[in-house]
């Protein structure tokens, strides 16, 4: 049977429909009009944005650029870039690479976690979807200081973990106040940030596109390869930024889990606003970490927000 | 072809969803190279049967064999057959090109020449120039064309079609009735068709199988369900008809509900209740006492209660009784127009009507 000898009665081919051709005023009008009704209605949120997000950044960003004084307060003078060329030094430059590191380990196992439990969720009937949803939901009815206290006591030197595993003959665990503990921290307090995006791009995909793949011959792998995994792309990215983000930044998980020994880059910028009072370097630190935030976003909106 | 061995072979198949039974113990066989059409109306379980041949729905009980081998259980990869979806499922991140080689490359054909392949077949349905494009930026008889063609490039033994063409409008469905058929015979391969259109049915199909709530009420050639259907609902169902209730009398005679005998030679035994089919066009209309002596005894009469004039025919609405009757006259045979009111006759051929007991 081959397909390339057959000969056809000819058909026209098909034709795309011309779009109507909109008189040109009336375009413009028309877009004049929807972009002012657009503008009043986001007026609120944008004097909220403005107000609460643009100022402070701006005092921020004004403040990197400030000089230190004698006295630990800082000048609004002498423009200079030292709070950026501290940043160079060697044990910032450490820190800012152990951060990006833990950052990114807690990100891939969110990711290694979360894929599997986002996907048996998006396929179970919707009261049990449900159900869980709240489950994931709950640890957010609890603070989350409180939280990171709660995995202290349970990583202790007599807490239940240890005591588990001593009786288990594994011996005492000792992983607190080491990286694994605030990896661990970190993965428990944004595991929902993972889950939820990932669960919303899932949940939307057209099923029907996974039993196409079967049907050509595709196997369950190689589906999830060539077809569910690409379309969750969106969920993927913006589930790994929401995770990435906060941990790069994140200062109260290293504290407690860490007890602060390694210091990472939310513990460094805190020390260098209430401790070291050297405010120019701490938001010359602030300044870079929205940066590299900012440029993760932009990442995300390239490549997952045209994806689909 | 009497002992060659059926493409698909279907024997006491039920598919239940929870409570629901949506294929009721179904026996089906379809011949290699068959133009196959399901027919029925919503609900009645043509796509669930056509996901269990495709093996994205395992039956509940029953056997299912595709080329002789039973395939059950088998997942839908390791089966000779292909879909087209009703909503095309064409996967949205993909070129047309890789759409249409997909298959080929997941079955380890090297990249090269899947894409060659693929690249004729975009040819063979009119697509050239088109392998470039993502499915967004077809129109919906293109993606159709995709469809078909991501399908037919793994060359199967059968081509499964869920209402492939429901989302046309009218003239494109039609042109791609007529491609699809050419297209059928080129290949010799198995289609098997679902649709609700029983006109596309009845033109583009070697054999039809009715379906009505899971159950196989019929399957024959277009003629055989349009003169002789075996059900009041196929008789029904397909085209339009006269059901006229009655009794067997004897096997030449039938009495109606008023008590009037017809002739009607039935394979019933007496007292069997039956239902007379009778299409409209096969009625004659006329004046009373003008019915032909032969046609005396297949004849009725009563009063015109409607007649519409729709160009090629007349169709007058009679009342008999307690019935009414659909009365199609060629415009060519009707010297004669009759008004409402009109007393008439109707009268047909001994051998137009047909008998359904069930
Ligand atoms: N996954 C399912 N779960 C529960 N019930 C189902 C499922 N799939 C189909 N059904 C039921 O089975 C019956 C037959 O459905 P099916 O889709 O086969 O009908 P159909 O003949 O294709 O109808 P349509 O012409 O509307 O497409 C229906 O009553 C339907 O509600
Ligand atoms: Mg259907």
């Amino acid at each position: 049977m081959s397909h390339g000898a057959i000969v056809r009665p000819p058909m026209e081919p098909p034709t795309d429909p011309e779009p109507a051709e909109a008189t040109p005023e009336f375009e413009a009008a028309n877009k004049r009009l929807d972009r002012r009704r657009g503008l009043l209605l986001a007026l609120p949120s944008w004097a909220f944005l403005t107000l609460f997000f643009a100022v402070p950044l701006l005092i921020v960003v004004v403040y990197s650029f400030a000089t230190r004084n004698r006295f630990g307060g800082t000048d609004l003078s002498g423009w200079n870039i030292e709070g950026y060329r501290e940043l160079g030094q060697e044990f910032v430059r450490n820190l800012v690479l152990r951060s990006l590191w833990l950052a990114i380990i807690t990100t891939v196992i969110c990711l290694v976690v979360a894929y599997p439990f986002a996907y048996f969720l998006a396929t179970r009937s919707p009261a049990v979807r449900n159900l869980m949803l709240v489950f994931v939901m709950i640890p957010f009815w609890s603070n989350f200081l409180v939280r990171n206290y709660a995995w202290r006591v349970l990583l202790g030197n007599d807490g239940p973990v240890s005591q588990a595993t001593e009786a288990a003959g594994l011996g005492e665990t000792t992983i607190l106040f080491t990286q694994s503990a605030v990896v661990l921290g970190l993965v428990y307090g944004f595991l929902p940030f993972m889950i939820l995006p990932l669960y919303a791009a899932i949940e939307r995909m057209d099923w029907s596109l996974v039993e196409a793949s079967r049907d050509l011959g595709a196997t369950g792998w190689q589906t999830f390869r060539q077809v569910s995994f690409p379309l969750s792309l969106p969920g993927v990215i913006a589930g790994s930024i929401l995770v990435f983000v906060p941990s790069f930044g994140a200062y109260v998980t290293p504290q407690i889990l860490g007890g602060g020994k390694d210091p990472m880059l939310g513990t460094y910028i805190v020390a260098q606003f209430l401790e070291a009072r050297n405010w120019p370097e701490g938001a010359a630190a602030s300044t870079v970490l929205m940066a590299v935030m900012l440029g993760a976003t932009l990442v995300y909106f390239r490549t997952g927000g045209r994806t689909l | 072809m009497a002992d060659a061995v059926a493409a698909v072979e279907i024997r006491g198949v039920t598919k239940r969803f929870d409570e629901v039974v949506a294929v009721d113990d179904v026996d089906l066989t379809i011949a290699d190279g068959e133009f196959f059409a399901m027919l029925g109306p919503s609900g009645c379980g043509k796509t669930t049967t056509l996901r269990m041949i495709a093996g994205l729905e395992f039956p509940t009980q029953g056997s299912l064999r595709i080329f002789g081998e039973e395939v059950g259980t088998l997942p839908p990869n390791k089966r000779p057959v292909n879909t087209v979806f009703q909503n095309y499922a064409l996967f949205p991140h993909m070129t047309v090109l890789d759409n249409v080689s997909f298959g080929l490359r997941m079955s380890g054909v090297n990249k090269t020449e899947a894409r060659q392949r693929a690249g004729e077949m975009i040819e063979l349905v009119q697509l050239d120039g088109m392998a470039a494009r993502k499915p967004n930026q077809l129109s919906g008889g293109q993606q159709q064309r995709v469809a078909l063609a991501r399908a037919l490039v793994n060359k199967p033994k059968v081509l499964l079609l869920d209402e492939p063409l429901g989302a046309l409008d009218l003239k494109l469905r039609q042109e791609m009735q007529t491609e699809l058929k050419s297209l059928q015979r080129e290949l010799g391969v198995s289609f098997v068709f679902v649709t609700h259109d029983q006109e596309e049915a009845l033109t583009m199909s070697d054999r039809i199988a009715v379906m009505d709530q899971g159950k196989l009420l019929q399957v024959g050639s277009a003629e055989d369900l349009y003169a002789r259907p075996a059900s009041r609902f196929v008789a029904d169902f397909i085209g339009q008809t006269n059901l006229i209730e009655a009794t067997v009398a004897d096997n030449n005679t039938i009495v109606l509900q008023n008590g009037q005998r017809l002739r009607a030679p039935s394979p019933h035994a007496a007292g069997t209740a039956v239902a007379m089919s009778l299409r409209p066009e096969t009625i004659q209309v006329g004046a009373r006492g003008s019915v032909p002596a032969v046609h005396e005894a297949t004849s009725l009469e009563g009063v015109i209660s409607s007649a519409s004039y729709l160009g090629h025919s007349m169709v007058y609405e009679v009342s008999i009784d307690w019935i009414d009757l659909e009365v199609r006259t060629p415009m060519v045979l009707s010297e004669e127009r009759f008004a409402p009111g009109s007393e008439v006759a109707v009268w047909w051929d001994r051998r137009s009507d047909w008998l359904v007991a069930e």
